[in-house]
């Protein structure tokens, strides 16, 4: 249990059904729109008739991309994804028309009835044919099937090589795996009497979903205000395809003039949001005798699908990550996403990471094991500690790099070095098996290089002294909205009820980026604590003229000196403010600090801070069936600062639990580039019952980058369950599994 | 005749879905649809005191029933139910969308339960899916209601 309560601002209205999600709003005179998918995964479009579709009883248009005023085609990187379908079909998630109807079963019994007239194309379904010279070209305006290439280049791996004593390879396979968010997309676009195209959705990225409905619909970012609703889950999950949603809502909204819901089956939503990139990954690790790693050799194949999406930089980050929590002096990686006619692939918690961890945390204890060094000696010998140089060339100075502490933690809670002593390691005499197992990382926090990383924030105090708080972070459901409260709230001394977070809206607050790379808390909280500076600079100002006091401190509504006595309180300073004509108003921003790199050779300071975990398991294989029972999860992270701790616990849970799924079940196969699950039913993740119980640790080492001290915390959970469950499964069984879903073979 | 959160209801179409007729009919938005086949659990309700799932229900098969939704849990006064309220202080909540459906669970289980164990508790769960939280914090939040429901 928590030492203290939870606190969420939307918390009430979540338990008592109150709070209203896209698909829970409805207006007068509103449309529903359902979309018409492809049944082939290459083909070019003939024609479409929607005739008899439009004699249906309710039926009021089939729109297709020939309505579109604006772009057909967006993306957040590489302009590729129609938003309908004109003449290329890459995907069987590709939308070639929607029927809008006064009901949304009209408009549903509609879809059989549009003739859809297709001449197929042969699908490149395989990454690695893809790149191969000749190949034929998926998106001839790109010029290649590679979406995109990075590398790096450190020392040289062949002075490396000939250094070591000894050279491990080894091939690891990634799944394809399904966000699964509980609510599926769902989007409300509503044309406002003063021209501006209002939108509701189940999205992650306010601001992103305003550029795609802006581009569709060919106008300006202020003609578009995206307002956030609560949200089912995202995980990553509800950029493009959400945005996707919510821009061919506008679409049907802008031809209609009346507002259009479209809310997505759970078959939709398997069938066309992106996925988790599947990776081929080759590594060639050199080592010496006394255990350190002189060299890696690693080639990484992403299978991006049909559309590029945020390719780059969830390969990128792989990039900087490609040795794990490793010093290496000697680095050759070459990560390349591809693409080919397979549903498409994107962000999703985690981001690049959890497909390289799975591979180097089960690879360097293979390598411990050929070395016969038990494999907590052999990380301790590797990984990065203080003022080390990681493999893109970055010195971890700036912060307390906390790899051992974490490590040592979860250790000492889990009781390894006694349990491992009981691993069954495939002992033929034994019923049942016993392993434990875990794995640690480390992670860059927020986008690094991959893009601008600043975020912004409002404080308005009311005459009252009440007080409105605005970010450009966005609920995503993991409780932003309830973290940047809190730091506001502790910052001006004030209890939670005297603040509230102001509905977002992309009109009200600048850009600040999407809500992802765990960096909402960092970010968002930079921006909230630097506002509430300014304004208490204000307040102090104020009070020092008026009064000749000097405020030095904050606390339970009161304004206090140096002894710790009261000025005045709060609410009486805010009346002063408002009588000597002072808002007291406050908009700031946190700026990440500076990051570099080089493309060509892959070295740069790509991250302003990291964060550092590990993760243990244990658990039973049955030697009769296979059938994995996982016992006992525990997971430390050094969050910085734990702003809502049961929140951050959640965090811990949640992330824990999906990457049991990402190792043991979960796998999203695509057969000649169609997703194959089509429903829950068929696509299981964990249920409580798949789950055992779980100990979640908080390290808190306060980081002098953030403003808040706080770090990111969302995805770093994510990346270490299914290796350790695979080195749990390699100590209950003796074999090694490099594939996954991880399955045991007799 | 169908009586939802103590309001009896006589017009309606017997074949439509349940978790429909909540949603649209009565407006009661409170019960989510997560995937419309009786996997995930979101709409789960109470019908005479059983958890069903309301997107496997028509109202024909619950004619003259009771129907009990998330929306009629709280007191009139707004007073959380104890489950409610524990699944605030324990954190079970994220992003809310399977809230509204294992709180509903939760409730059949205490009702039939008073003491369940942990395991007992995932057990009654099991049909509940929550892709956020890892269901510690939910089975956190149901022991803890029992705790405070004890007389």
């Amino acid at each position: 249990m928590n030492d203290k309560p939870a606190f969420r601002n939307d918390g009430v209205a979540k338990v008592t059904g109150r709070a209203r999600y896209t698909d829970d709003l409805s207006l007068p005179g509103m449309l529903h729109a359902v979309p018409v998918y492809s049944e082939l995964p290459r083909a070019k479009l003939v024609s479409i008739d929607a005739a008899e579709a439009l004699h249906l009883p309710g039926v009021v248009a089939v729109i297709t991309a020939q309505d579109i005023p604006g772009s057909i085609k967006f993306g957040q990187i590489i302009k590729d994804y129609p938003t309908l379908a004109d003449e290329d079909v890459n995907s069987t998630g590709d939308v070639l028309a929607l029927i809008v109807a006064q009901t949304r079963d009209q408009a549903i019994a509609a879809i059989p009835l549009v003739d859809i007239n297709l001449e197929p194309r042969q699908p490149i379904l395989n990454p690695e044919e893809a790149i191969l010279p000749g190949a034929e070209i998926l998106h001839p305006f790109h010029g290649s099937n590679l979406a995109n290439y990075h590398r790096v280049r450190r020392g040289s791996v062949e002075t490396g090589e000939a250094e070591s004593d000894l050279i491990i390879e080894q091939e690891f396979t990634t799944s394809r795996i399904e966000h699964a968010y509980l609510e599926p997309e769902s989007a409300l676009a509503v044309p406002r009497p003063d021209g501006v195209m209002e939108v509701f959705g189940s999205m992650q990225h306010p601001f992103s979903t305003r550029r795609f409905v802006a581009s569709t619909l060919g106008v300006e970012l202020k003609d578009v205000e995206v307002k956030t609703v609560p949200m089912g889950g995202g995980f990553g999950g509800k950029d493009d395809t959400a945005a996707l949603v919510c821009a061919r809502a506008a679409l049907c909204a802008w031809h209609l003039r009346r507002p259009v819901k479209i809310t997505y089956s759970r078959e939709w939503s398997l069938r066309e949001s992106y996925k988790r990139h599947p990776y081929k990954i080759n590594y060639r690790m050199g080592l010496t005798r006394d255990g350190l790693i002189r060299s890696v050799r690693v080639r990484m194949v992403a299978d991006g699908g049909a559309y590029c999406s945020v390719t780059p930089w969830v390969t990128w980050r792989s990039t900087v990550q490609c040795c794990g929590c490793y010093e290496v002096p000697h680095v050759q990686a070459d990560v390349y996403g591809v693409y080919t006619n397979n549903i498409f692939c994107g962000a999703m918690r985690g981001f690049g990471s959890p497909q390289v961890n799975f591979a180097i945390e089960q690879l360097v204890e293979m390598a411990a094991e050929r070395l016969n060094l038990d494999e907590i000696e052999f990380r301790r010998r590797n990984m990065v500690r203080q003022d080390s140089t990681t493999v893109t060339g970055q010195v971890l100075d700036t912060h307390v790099v906390s790899l051992q502490q974490v490590m040592d933690v979860v250790l000492a809670e889990i009781d390894y070095s006694t349990k491992r002593r009981n691993c069954s390691m495939g002992d033929p005499n034994q019923s049942e098996w016993y392993g434990i197992g875990f794995a640690i990382s480390y992670r860059g926090m927020s986008l690094g290089a991959e893009g601008t990383d600043f975020n912004s924030a409002i404080l308005s105090v009311q005459p009252d002294g009440s007080v409105l708080l605005e970010t450009g972070v966005h609920e995503n459901g993991q409780g932003s909205e309830s973290a940047m409260l809190l730091l506001a709230t502790e910052q001006l001394g004030l209890p939670p009820e005297r603040l509230r977070y102001r509905l977002p809206s992309t009109s009200n607050i600048p850009d600040g980026g999407t809500t992802v790379a765990s960096r909402g808390t960092i970010m968002g909280g930079g921006a909230v604590v630097n506002a509430a500076r300014i304004l208490k600079d204000i307040i102090i100002e104020m009070v020092k003229k008026n009064s000749d006091h000097a405020v030095v401190s904050f606390a339970n509504e009161e304004l206090l000196d140096a002894n710790g006595s009261r000025i005045m309180t709060w609410n009486d300073a805010i009346r002063l403010c408002y009588s000597h004509q002072i808002y007291p108003y406050a908009f700031s921003v946190f700026q990440a600090p500076q990051v570099t790199w080089d493309e060509r050779t892959g070295q740069g300071n790509a991250y302003f801070t990291w964060v550092y975990g590990c993760q243990a398991v244990e658990l039973k294989v049955d030697p009769k069936t296979g059938a994995v029972t996982l016992l006992n999860m525990v997971a430390a992270h050094d969050v910085g600062k734990a702003v809502n701790p049961a929140l951050v616990k959640g965090q811990f849970y949640g992330g824990m639990a999906m990457g049991a799924g990402y190792g043991l079940m979960e796998e999203c196969v695509c057969s000649e580039g169609k997703v194959v699950p089509a429903n829950l039913h068929q696509y299981r993740i964990p249920r409580s019952t798949d789950l055992p119980e779980m100990t979640a640790i908080i390290v808190e080492n306060p980081d002098p980058n953030s403003p808040s001290q706080a770090k990111g915390i969302g995805e770093p959970t994510n990346e270490l369950m299914a290796p350790a469950i695979a080195n749990a499964i390699f100590r209950a069984t003796g074999k090694r599994y490099c594939e996954q879903p991880l399955r045991i073979k007799l | 005749m169908i009586k939802v959160n103590g309001v009896t209801h006589a017009d309606y179409d017997p074949a439509q879905k349940l978790s429909v007729w909540l949603r649209e009919g009565l407006l009661l938005t409170g019960t989510k649809i997560g995937c419309a086949i009786g996997v995930c659990g979101s709409c789960t309700v109470l019908v005479d005191g059983v958890a069903r799932r309301s997107c496997k229900v028509l109202l024909k098969d619950v004619e003259g029933a009771d129907i009990l939704t998330i929306e009629g849990l709280a007191q009139p006064d707004g007073t959380l139910h104890p489950i409610q309220q524990a699944f605030l202080d324990t954190g079970a909540i994220q992003c809310g969308f399977c809230t509204p459906g294992m709180v509903m669970s939760a409730y059949a289980l205490l009702a039939k339960t008073p003491r369940p164990t942990r395991a007992e508790i995932r057990q009654a769960l099991k049909g509940n899916l929550c892709r956020c939280t890892g269901y510690q914090q939910i089975v956190d939040a149901v022991l803890l209601a029992a705790e405070r429901m004890r007389p």
